[in-house]
């Protein structure tokens, strides 16, 4: 069904169990940040995880969806699921520029690329009128979905973000799983190969890195509308760190990596901040730990001891 | 098989990592102060934990008045969005009836939103956008220590009015620096003094403070003022003498505090004028308080934010024991009402009052960086210059653009 | 006063002066950065915490035992030389037969660390180092004051980068070292200790980003940020001039440096952007930088 096996099945329906009862324990303004990580990972993953491509310049997207679902929503009084989708498609359209001009390059220098036009991107943030500059856009309205269900209510919103996080996780899924995905997949493994088999690689590539920078974008204008602020945080490149950490942590190449590892980290930085820069060695730690001892991540060592692709 | 065991790691990664909701019925007698602040960045020193340690003084010293008191304590790194959530989180989950410090003025204006929308008191001591007491003014809050428009009136006041009469800002280029700029500009042009320019430089992340100083000394301007904090204020001062700058110009660091003091060191420091609302060697109060407070934090003694930290706690404190603590549990403009209602006494800042916007009236003192020579003791820095009226050093009545005002 | 493009002649010579003299503290760090990648294949973004602890380093002997600046010069980098050959020994070999990327990213955790664990003890608003009173003063150039101290870092820094490349170019340490980056298996069978050559080598371009941080003490407070401030763009200086290209790591560190001196004379708020504009132009225009070899 949909590409997934039975495994994936069950792990999809547990997911999605999880993420109806547990507002229910827990705190629904905490969860719902998660799930906004969750699907900037996933964007993220489909890049490093399936095209082998580390862009290391993400959060501009992630953060030029945040601005942009932001400004609209305040200035424009549109309504949230417009300002999410503009978030998203502003994100895809600068990703066509970078993504354009990054894939002529391979390896390290696709990352450096990105990071390069990142900074530019930050830079133009840090710059322009309408961002707010390190204000950022703050008392933005959570507005009304569809013009009339209010969304100040945390679990209005919270059922929203949900929806929006599943939509773009099966979407994700449902990428890698088709013919397009196959392709992408053995792009990753290898290029040359691709090529002679008459793959217009480059296209694939494109295709793929705009993609995810839509999803990225809407995972940021959907994180902007929860909290109602967009920052210079969602640009600025330790953002991009925290991304590749996230899926690093959660499995790189594995479906529900990166929601676990949003999870993780995003509960490690809320109950280690009264620890002050103890948030950033645990960080630390946990990179150096799984570059050594599990380099396939949570996820991905759990499949690995199953004997599952999870 | 995959999917109990995904489950039981799911739900226990889970339950381990997050504490269940808590009803806010069991904290029903007891009062919960957050002092979020800048733990690990460039402004821990000027805040970070001696603003947690000055807190719990004065929760100490306070006493028992039937209710118990209990301090919780965050990093909100200087990133808006985190110390907003951080804010949102503490009053949605943990029943926290006030926040205080959050220094940085994007992060304390984004508590700011949350804080009104909850309606919690809030107590801002770090930070120093005037706008907290302006456009941005609520019934629940209250600025504590001091704001862009007292540093630019005594420091800026003071040095044109000795004849420095040309201006150049060196400037953090984010809200406060350029907030800070525009203030001091405003004043020297009221003055009769004018402004030749300004560098804006990137923040954070500037090291080198070199090439702005060079174009400072082009510019022929008299005096070069340093619109930035911390860290910076540290490096662009040093630099200045590196290049003999401070021969030509005279250094005016816009905001300063007696914990960059330290860190320059007396031989670069000395004969800087820099202004503070406390100064621990001030009076046998204050002494009292710092001799109290000291052994805590021997490493990094009291500076203006430190000492509102326990000033403000201390006066919610009184406020709250005056309503008793179920009313003051209704809302913070309750409380916040209380505490202007009732004037401040305390050992750090003496006998004060709040203005109806929120402003704590406070003097501003001019002080000037001691030589080593004239120094006594350990943190003897400062020798007093001249003193700015409560009435002088805050933004004049009618022209906050606070709502509350007008009402 | 004459003027260049609308600028006064005196200080654009100051501006360019003062580029140079950052660029020498470029150089310096990517020279190390270079060196290391060329060897072992590793992008150490340790690079910049390695270059803060030597300024601690430095910082320490002074505060608690009392030794100055000009032995702190030799010490230090030993010090943190000797630091790094243990993180070679225990970590980072681990990763050869991996891809970069891992390296990467485990350098970046392992930054994070060092820097988390600095704050936590020191703070940030970071501790005052004096300049050494022989270099104290400045000189009148008639353009500007040149402070001493920061001439004497560009001499050192031109100084330690010309050895640095005469080594690996022109001796017999030199050719081993480039052999056994083109190939070391063969280099192994002549009987060379590869292994231990390739920690030495990871040794010798963390004492280097060390000593630069003993200069760089006196400059700016010494500071757990201070590496942070300055790795990406040493890391853009190492990928311009071309990866593991030692001259080209030295000659771009420096050309950076005077670039960003012009830019804060024309467009201040851009200095911080301009290396990455330079960075994505160079990196389409020639692939393998300005002086690297095509792969």
């Amino acid at each position: 069904m949909w590409g997934f096996s039975r495994a994936q099945a069950a792990a999809l329906l547990v997911m999605v169990v999880l993420v109806v009862v547990s507002p229910a324990v827990l705190y629904p303004v905490f969860l719902m940040k998660v799930l906004c990580f969750a699907l900037f990972a996933c964007a993220f993953n489909l890049l490093i995880g399936y095209v082998g491509l580390l862009s290391f310049g993400h959060a501009a997207f992630f953060g030029m969806g945040s601005y942009i679902s932001a400004w609209t929503a305040k200035n424009w009084g549109l309504s949230p699921e417009l300002a999410i989708l503009l978030g998203g498609l502003v994100g895809m359209a600068l990703g066509v520029i970078v993504g354009w001009l990054a894939i002529k390059r391979q390896g390290l220098y696709f990352a450096m690329i990105t990071l390069a036009l990142s900074q530019m991107i930050y830079f133009i943030c840090v710059e322009a009128p309408f961002t707010g500059g390190e204000d950022g856009i703050q008392q933005v309205p959570r507005g009304r979905l569809f013009g009339f269900i209010s969304l100040n209510p945390d679990m209005a919103m919270y059922w929203v973000t949900a929806i929006v996080f599943l939509a773009g996780f099966l979407f994700i899924h449902r990428i890698v799983h088709s013919p397009f995905g196959q392709v992408l997949k053995a792009i990753r493994e290898n290029e040359p190969r691709a090529v002679s088999l008459g793959y217009r690689t480059n296209d694939y590539k494109l295709i793929a890195f705009v993609l995810s920078t839509f999803v990225a974008g809407i995972a940021g204008g959907t994180k902007a509308i929860v909290f109602g602020i967009a920052t210079l945080t969602d640009v600025h490149w330790s953002m991009s760190g925290e991304v590749v950490l996230i899926t690093l942590l959660g499995g790189l190449g594995t479906i529900f990596g990166p929601v676990v590892g949003a999870l993780v980290v995003s509960a490690m930085e809320n109950y280690l901040a009264q620890f002050g820069a103890w948030v950033t060695v645990t960080q630390g730690v946990i990179f150096v730990a799984c570059v050594l001892a599990f380099r396939r991540g949570i996820v991905g060592e759990i499949g690995a001891k199953l004997r599952l692709a999870l | 098989m995959s999917l109990t065991r995904r489950a039981l790691l799911g739900s226990t990664a889970a339950a381990a990592a997050l504490p269940p909701r808590r009803s806010r019925a069991q904290a029903a007698n007891t009062i919960r102060i957050g002092v979020l602040n800048d733990q690990s960045g460039p402004y821990r020193d000027t805040g970070g934990t001696t603003s947690v340690i000055c807190t719990r003084q004065a929760v100490e010293e306070f006493g028992s008045h039937g209710f118990t008191v209990d301090v919780i304590t965050a990093d909100h790194q200087n990133k808006p969005d985190l110390g907003a959530s951080i804010a949102r989180q503490w009053i949605d989950t943990d029943g926290v009836d006030m926040i205080i410090d959050v220094p940085t003025s994007s992060v304390a204006l984004a508590v700011n939103t949350v804080c009104r929308e909850k309606n919690r008191t809030y107590i801002n001591v770090g930070a120093a956008t005037a706008d907290l007491t302006g456009k941005a003014c609520a019934p629940n809050n209250v600025h504590w220590t001091y704001d862009t428009y007292m540093l630019a009136r005594s420091t800026g006041g003071t040095m044109v009015k000795a004849g420095g009469d040309s201006w150049y800002f060196i400037t953090a280029d984010y809200v406060f620096g350029q907030q800070l700029q525009r203030d001091t500009s405003t004043l020297v042009t009221k003055a009769g003094g004018k402004v030749m320019g300004a560098s804006p430089y990137p923040f954070p992340g500037t090291t080198d403070f070199s090439s702005y100083l060079l174009q400072a000394q082009a510019s022929g301007a008299k005096v070069l003022g340093l619109c930035n904090a911390g860290a910076d204020t540290v490096n662009s001062i040093k630099q200045a003498h590196e290049f003999s700058v401070n021969k030509k110009m005279k250094l005016a660091a816009m905001l300063m505090f007696i914990t960059d003091v330290n860190a320059l060191g007396l031989e670069t420091a000395q004969g800087l004028n820099l202004t503070e609302s406390f100064y621990w060697d001030f009076n046998d109060r204050s002494r009292a308080f710092t001799k109290r407070v000291v052994p805590k934090t021997p490493k990094n003694w009291p500076n203006m934010i430190h000492a509102g930290c326990y000033s403000g706690t201390l006066h919610f404190l009184k406020a709250v024991a005056a309503l008793g603590a179920a009313k003051a549990k209704e809302g913070g403009s309750t409380v916040v009402a209380q505490m202007k209602a009732m004037p401040t006494d305390d050992d750090a800042y003496g006998k004060l009052t709040i203005r109806a916007d929120g402003r704590l009236m406070a003097p501003a003192y001019l002080f000037e960086v001691k030589s080593p020579a004239e120094s006594k003791g350990p943190w003897d820095y400062y020798k007093l210059v001249e003193t700015t009226s409560a009435e002088d050093a805050a933004v004049p009545a009618g022209e906050t653009g606070c709502s509350l005002v007008h009402a | 006063m004459f003027m260049i493009f609308g600028i006064p002649g005196p200080l654009l010579f100051g501006q360019l002066l003062l580029g140079l003299i950052n660029g020498a503290f470029y150089a310096l760090l990517s020279l190390g950065l270079a060196v290391i990648f060329g060897l072992l294949n590793i992008i150490n973004f340790a690079h910049g915490s390695l270059f803060m602890m030597g300024a601690f380093a430095a910082w320490i002997l002074l505060e608690y035992l009392g030794i100055g600046y000009w032995p702190a010069l030799i010490l230090s980098p030993l010090i943190i030389g000797a630091f790094g050959l243990l993180l070679e020994k225990t970590v980072i070999s681990r990763l050869y037969k991996l891809d970069h990327l891992y390296g990467l990213l485990l350098t970046f955790g392992l930054s994070l660390i060092i820097e988390g664990l600095f704050r936590n003890y020191y703070g940030s608003s970071g501790m005052p180092y004096q300049i050494p009173p022989a270099l104290s003063g400045a000189t009148d150039l008639g353009f500007m004051f040149m402070p001493n101290y920061r001439g004497w870092v560009v001499v050192v820094a031109v100084v330690v980068c010309f050895a640095t490349w005469l080594v690996i170019e022109k001796t017999r340490l030199g050719a081993t070292l480039r052999a056994a980056t083109e190939n070391a298996p063969m280099v192994q069978a002549f009987g060379v200790n590869v292994p231990r050559l390739v920690t030495l080598t990871y040794a010798a371009g963390v004492a280097l980003a060390a000593f630069a941080g003993v200069l760089a003490a006196p400059i700016y407070s010494v500071n757990p940020n201070m590496g942070s401030n300055f790795i990406i763009v040493v890391f853009a200086v190492v990928v311009i001039g071309g990866m593991g290209s030692i001259l080209g790591s030295i000659l771009t560190g420096f050309m950076l440096g005077v670039v960003e001196g012009l830019t804060k004379v024309f467009y201040p708020q851009g200095s911080a952007t301009v290396i990455f504009v330079v960075m994505v132009i160079v990196l389409l225009m020639r692939p393998a930088g300005l002086f690297g070899k095509a792969a």
